[in-house]
């Protein structure tokens, strides 16, 4: 998990490690990447990257992008989701929508909204972020992190 | 009793919350202690006030009394007006004895000669804070007594703190009588301003918490420690990041509680620089800008940017300054590189 607001990460790498699973996960909280270099050979293989931006911060957004430049391309095919914040509050939106959009479109990944702050809504994300980890981490037979990927890209459109 | 007067009274009750009213009235002195052993202070504060009022008649209490109370309540609940603080300056540096009386009299004389309508009241307190209540009035008229401005006057320092309230044209009067008053040769606006009249105490008096240029070595062994919150399979990556911010915050906020501002207003009088391919601006005027942050708690919000993640670390100097500058009102002019265009780092 990417991002500016670390009370946040903590609570949804919280609420992901409450929910009934049957493989071994860790959860990295990084402010920014590149990860520090002195602990790689700590660090298993990573199979999902999922960046939060708060809509309320324009600081969240230009950390997003600068750590973006720093993600392996083979990453982009699948393993990586942006989630988004702080939709709730349109009086305090300082990035704008397009923004956000035209992130999802130039890096193929798909954009989530949540508000992160309300607890039904962490559960549900947690679970959802659950799904993909498995099938990016090649746990569902037949379905690739590609392939998933680009059905959700599809349905978002429609 | 005056009518007047009783209604002022009755007013200014009413604004004391109900639990205080007693003992600001012991503090008041002028009732009683039997007297006020009659007042029910459990009743609706209507009728409590009514109550006072009635005692004060019995007693002809007049408008200086009235004041004083007045006085009182404003010395405890400061905060419901807004300071400004002043500087003045001597020419000479020779540190006069104080006379209280002395300036009593001067600054009374001072203010009279040129407007005869006025109440003032005076009262003095522990740490050589001497309060002064102003009423105005104009040559035709009595002073109005719900039009007050405010002063206190540390006696030993040069600094008065102004509280003007709705005649700002009578400012200049005032400022005058001060310096009269106090022996100084003239005074100036020091653009610090808040509502928390300690804290702007605590500002120029330098009573908060300073950063101090100290080298804390951190222990190696701290490096290699596991979060202590229960779960191993979270791991935080930017560990050393997040110290180094909150030893940045540490170095420049320093420790303890910061002073309570609730503004801090940077009026720009700097060219537009934008792209030339744009070509926004032909003339060369500076463009005009206000920029102005406001919190109920300005200073611990900047603090806490950094640590939230809203920031970089450490924060432009133009916010850190502020308590060290004993100023929240800045004017930005254009320097030669000096002060970079783009001064807040989100």
């Amino acid at each position: 998990l990417v991002g500016s607001d670390e009370g946040l990460q903590q609570k949804l790498a919280e609420a992901i490690l409450r929910e009934k699973k049957d493989f071994k996960i860790s959860i990295h909280l990084a402010t920014s990447l590149p990860l520090p270099s002195e602990r790689d050979h700590l660090r298993p293989r990573i199979d999902l990257i999922a960046f939060m931006i708060d809509i309320k911060s324009k600081y969240s957004l230009k950390n997003v992008e600068a750590s973006l430049a720093h993600v392996d391309a083979s990453f982009f095919l699948g393993k990586v989701c942006f989630l988004v914040t702080g939709v709730g509050r349109v009086n305090y939106c300082s990035v704008e929508m397009n923004a956000i959009w035209k992130l999802g479109e130039v890096y193929c990944s798909p954009v989530l909204f949540c508000e992160l702050e309300l607890e039904g809504i962490r559960v549900a994300t947690a679970q959802r972020l659950l799904r993909m980890l498995q099938i990016c981490a090649g746990h569902i037979p037949g379905v690739s992190a590609l392939s998933f990927g680009s059905l959700m890209r599809n349905s978002a459109d429609d | 009793m005056d009518v007047t007067v009783a209604e002022y009274i009755r007013r200014t009750v009413l604004k004391i919350p109900r639990d205080e009213i007693k003992t600001m009235l012991r503090k008041w002195g002028f009732l009683s202690e039997t007297q006020l052993q009659t007042i029910n202070f459990h009743q609706i504060k209507e009728n409590i006030s009514q109550d006072v009022v009635q005692l004060c008649e019995e007693n002809s209490a007049d408008i200086k009394q009235a004041a004083v109370l007045d006085i009182i309540y404003n010395h405890i609940y400061p905060n419901k007006r807004v300071w400004s603080v002043y500087q003045m300056n001597k020419t000479g540096e020779e540190t006069e004895f104080f006379d209280l009386t002395d300036f009593k009299k001067k600054f009374k004389r001072r203010l009279r000669s040129a407007l005869k309508n006025v109440t003032i009241n005076f009262r003095e307190y522990e740490d050589n804070a001497v309060w002064i209540r102003i009423a105005w009035g104009t040559p035709y008229t009595k002073p109005n007594q719900y039009k007050t401005s405010y002063v206190v006057y540390h006696s030993q320092t040069p600094y008065v703190f102004i509280s003007v309230s709705v005649l700002k044209s009578n400012l200049p009067l005032l400022c005058q009588a001060l310096v009269v008053a106090s022996n100084y040769h003239d005074i100036h606006e020091m653009e610090l301003r808040s509502h928390s009249l300690n804290s702007l105490k605590d500002i120029v008096f330098k009573r908060y918490s300073q950063n101090f240029q100290t080298y804390y070595p951190r222990p190696l062994q701290e490096r290699n420690v596991a979060p202590e919150n229960g779960d191993l399979r979270i791991i935080q990556e930017n560990r050393n990041e997040k110290e180094r911010i909150q030893r940045v915050n540490q170095e420049v906020f320093g420790d303890g509680p910061q002073p309570k501002l609730e503004f801090a207003q940077y009026k720009l009088e700097t060219m537009f620089k934008s792209d030339p391919k744009m070509d926004v601006l032909d003339e060369k005027e500076p463009f005009r800008c206000l920029v102005k942050f406001s919190s109920p708690h300005l200073l611990e919000s900047l603090k806490s940017l950094a640590p939230a993640g809203m920031a970089d670390a450490p924060l432009s100097p133009l916010l850190t300054c502020i308590p060290q500058k004993a100023r929240n009102y800045f004017k930005i002019r254009e320097k030669k590189g000096f002060f970079p265009e783009r001064f807040v780092s989100p």
